[in-house]
Formats: structure tokens, sequence, C-alpha cells
């Protein structure tokens, strides 16, 4: 698997060094928007200037490069087994030639492993699919934002969030307020509803692997995605916080069935840094 | 009085003799192109630091050091005494700052320095300021009511930079001088001392109390109680 190791490596540098041209272009129209010799203007253009100068140097944009989350879709019959410690490997590799931030600390000892990997470090998905190809989703998901996010319990009397897509709403906007500009907004958000915490926070970080452009299926769910953007985006926080019109590039929105007692809503944040990438194999 | 403190930091780590641009200048300046720019040279006075105001575009020139969560918790709890830190954090800027540094056969190479988020080492930051004299904070995020009293008390700025622009940022480091705490600590949370020139930052808390974090947030959560009609 020596081949698909170093075609992790590479993934791993496409998705440090050079953000998805969805994200840069909602960045660029953002910049468009707000208003000449504002702070949100110059914030925009030197983020700009930043992807820039980072896909041309081949340098990470951010030097936080995060917990990388690997969502991977193995054809019937590949060993997960193998595909995990060759992605292990890769992960050390990469940390060492792009480079990458070491970023997995030990929990007991506070020593940082110096490579990226450790328990549970980098995070893994894998689920079987039909066909015979392999594709390998990364997220390298920064701490900034990862520490900003939320979950909700319903109903929630302090903000008068009912069992409902109306009490969704509520806890999204009632998040982003919360939060101003502590995880380098324009953010994109994910949010996941359903049964139980450990898979909404799950549906709510798979959000984040959607395109900005991308439409909800479900009319209902897209309706509401549309209106919270419009609505974050009225909140006046504004890039990195400094006021202006752009505080969101999107809101995604993921179901899942719920237990009739349990309606649990998970806001996972991305700031505006949403490195994702494909390796297709 | 700038010169003689830049001269004062001393490096006991390496031993080895940097050489610090000394410049007689004010330390703080107006840009003659932009309007609203102000040039910063460090180190600073708590009279300078008192010419900066809240929506001031900064550039910054001079010697910094950085510091995260791990060197926060260390000032605040072990209390090391000026003489024992290497560099002379007086009148500087720390820089929550986690950076990817590439050691090179002559030193030390930047690769990515942007931000961290303030807020979290909120608890430890008055202190930090007053005892070690620190005259600004590089951050992102903002930080809250108590770090905004001691800024006020003793004279220090919290200076906002571009969250994530690592690359740019970078590219205004001119040096990577001299590091402390990096075995003990490790890359992104030892305190490096480094050069800038030019570091662009806009000013959102002041030593007059005035913050625009504050502001920006009573604002947003009127429009909140509008949305949700309470």
């Amino acid at each position: 698997m020596l081949k698909l190791r170093d075609g992790i490596v590479e993934l791993y540098r496409k998705v440090a060094t050079s953000l998805p041209p969805d994200v840069e272009e909602a960045i660029k129209a953002a910049h468009a928007v707000e208003k000449k010799g504002s702070n949100a203007k110059r914030a925009l253009q030197i983020i700009l200037e930043n992807i820039r100068l980072a896909r041309e140097t081949v340098r990470p944009l951010c030097q936080d490069t995060g917990v990388p989350v690997f969502y991977v879709k193995n054809p019937i019959g590949i060993s997960q087994m193998e595909l995990e410690k060759t992605i292990i490997e890769a992960t050390r590799i990469a940390t060492e030639r792009i480079p990458l931030r070491p970023n997995a600390v030990d929990i007991i000892t506070e020593k940082n492993s110096g490579d990226n990997t450790g328990i549970g470090f980098p995070v893994l998905y894998f689920k079987e699919t039909q066909g015979s190809t392999l594709t390998i989703d990364l997220m390298m998901k920064g701490a900034g934002c990862e520490n900003i996010g939320q979950t909700y319990k319903l109903p929630y009397e302090e903000l008068k969030a009912n069992r409902d897509l109306e009490g969704v709403r509520r806890c999204v906007l009632d998040a982003v307020c919360k939060v101003q500009g502590k995880g380098c907004p324009p953010y994109i958000l994910g949010i996941g509803i359903g049964a139980t915490k450990d898979q909404v926070t799950r549906l709510s970080k798979e959000q984040l692997m959607r395109k900005i452009q991308d439409v909800n299926e479900i009319s209902s769910i897209s309706d509401i995605e549309k209106r919270l953007l419009k609505e974050i985006n009225s909140l006046g926080i504004g890039p990195l916080g400094f006021g202006g019109k752009t505080t969101a590039l999107g809101v995604k929105i993921g179901v899942n069935h719920r237990h009739p007692a349990s309606y649990f809503v998970d806001i996972s944040v991305s700031c505006w840094a949403n490195r994702r990438g494909r390796l297709i194999w | 009085m700038v010169t003689k403190q830049l001269s004062a930091i001393s490096y006991k780590l390496s031993g080895k003799k940097a050489t610090i641009i000394k410049k007689q200048r004010s330390a703080i300046s107006s840009q003659p192109s932009g309007k609203k720019t102000k040039i910063i040279n460090l180190p600073l006075t708590k009279k300078d630091v008192l010419g900066l105001k809240v929506g001031d575009v900064v550039l910054i020139n001079g010697l910094i050091v950085t510091g995260r969560d791990k060197i926060h918790q260390f000032l605040f709890y072990e209390k090391p005494s000026k003489k024992d830190i290497p560099f002379d954090l007086s009148g500087t800027i720390l820089f929550h700052c986690g950076p990817i540094i590439k050691k090179t056969d002559d030193g030390y190479t930047m690769i990515s320095a942007g931000p961290t988020t303030s807020i979290r080492v909120d608890m430890y930051e008055s202190k930090i300021i007053s005892d070690y004299g620190i005259r600004g904070i590089i951050g992102k995020g903002g930080m809250g009511e108590n770090t905004l009293k001691a800024m006020k008390k003793n004279g220090c700025v919290y200076l906002h930079t571009i969250g994530g622009a690592a690359a740019y940022l970078a590219d205004k480091i001119k040096r990577v001088i001299d590091v402390w705490k990096l075995e003990e600590f490790g890359m992104p949370e030892a305190m490096w001392l480094l050069e800038v020139e030019g570091f662009p930052a806009i000013v959102t808390m002041d030593a007059h109390g005035k913050s625009l974090h504050k502001e920006i947030e009573k604002e947003s959560h009127k429009i909140l109680q509008r949305l949700l009609k309470m």
C-alpha cells in the first residue's frame, strides 16, 4: 500500500495548503459586499491574499493544521485495519514533510507525540460501499472553531425552543451570538439533529464536508438553511468579529430519526478556513 | 528610552548575540500614506499605549514573544522572576500563537504563524500583564472583562490580527531569534522570540477601557432578541 500512502500524504498537502474553490469563491463574494474602508473588508482582503500565498508557496494556510478527520468509503474486501495503518503512516510523513503542526497531546503525560498520531488521533470513520472505488475524504479541523461547537437538548425553556425546526433555528442563532467572533468567522455551520448525543455531533461535523452551494434535498430543511444564513448575517458580528455583513458563508443541516423522548441539536462550526479534500483511488 | 529597553533583551539560553535594530524614533507614528494606519515600534511605554484607540489600524515593528496555554499557565502558577525568563517582557507584545517552525542547520525558519483564540488564556492574562509589564496582546477573538480592566490599570492594548492568515503573517516575521521552553512544552506551546516588521493588527481593546468586542456583542444580542421575538 505504498502508493496509497503517498497519495494520502499529497491529500494532506493539498488540504493544508489550499482552500476548496467553493470556499474561496464565497470569501471573494463576501469581500465584494463589505463596506469600502471597513475592517471587515480589510480582514477579508488579507485572508484572500493569505489563501493565494499559502497555495503558491505550498505552506499551511493556517498554523493550526487541526485534528485530521478522515471519512473513508472502502469497497468490500479492502481491509479497514490496513487502511488505518496506511493513514497513520501517511500522517507521520505529512507532519514531517509539509510540515504540519504536531497537535496530538497525551492526556496523562501532556507530551506532544510530535507526529500528529496518538490514541484516536487522527479521527477515522469507515463505511463500506459497493463498487471498486476507494474514496478518502479529509477535513483538517482547526481547534479554535472546534471549541465553540455546542449541543442543545430540546425543549429549551430559556430560548423558548420547542422540539421542532423553529426550535432548531432558535438554538443556532443563540449559539452564533454566544460565540461571537471567537472562532474565526465567516463561519460554515454544520448542524446535526437526532436521537443520541454521539450521533448528532458526528452528523453535524459531516455537514462541513458539503460544498457551500450544495442545496439540501429536503425542501423544508433547505428553507431553514437559507433563512438561518440570512439571519446570522444580520447579527453584525462580521469577519473575525470586527463587525460587518458576513458572519457565515454557509449553514448545512443533517437529520436523523429521533427517539420520542429525545431531540438533540448539535452545532459544529468551521472557521473560514474550511479545509477539506478528497482522494479517489 | 526605546534603545535602552531593546538592548536590555538578553539571550541566556543560546548565549548568542543577536543584532538588534536600534532605531531612534518615536514608538508610535502615523504612516504618511494611510490615514488611519499607525506604526508601532517596540518596546512601548504606558504613555505610548494610551495613544492607541479602539479602531486604530496598526503595523508592528520590533521584538515580540509568543505564548499560549502552557506559557500562560506556567507564568501564572510558577511565577518565574523576570531574571529567570531569558527575554525581557516589559514593554513588549505577547502574541497568542502556536507557530509552525522548521529547524534548520543554522537556526529556525518560520513557516506559518497566525493567532490562536485569546479567550482561553483570559483567566491568567490580567496577572501576567501586571506582573511582567506586557504592553500589548496580539490575538484573535478578544478577551474578557478582567483583562480589559488590567489593560486599563496597567497600560496595555489588545491587537486583533487576522485569524487563519498564517502564511501572510509568517511573512511579516523577519526572524526567529530564540526560544524558551521548547523541550518542555513543544513547538506550539514554547515561547518564541520573534522580530516582526509591518505586522498588521487592529486595536479592539484599548487602555481606556473600551472594547469593540463588547459593543458588537451588545448590538448582536439586541438583534437576536428581535429575531427570536423575546
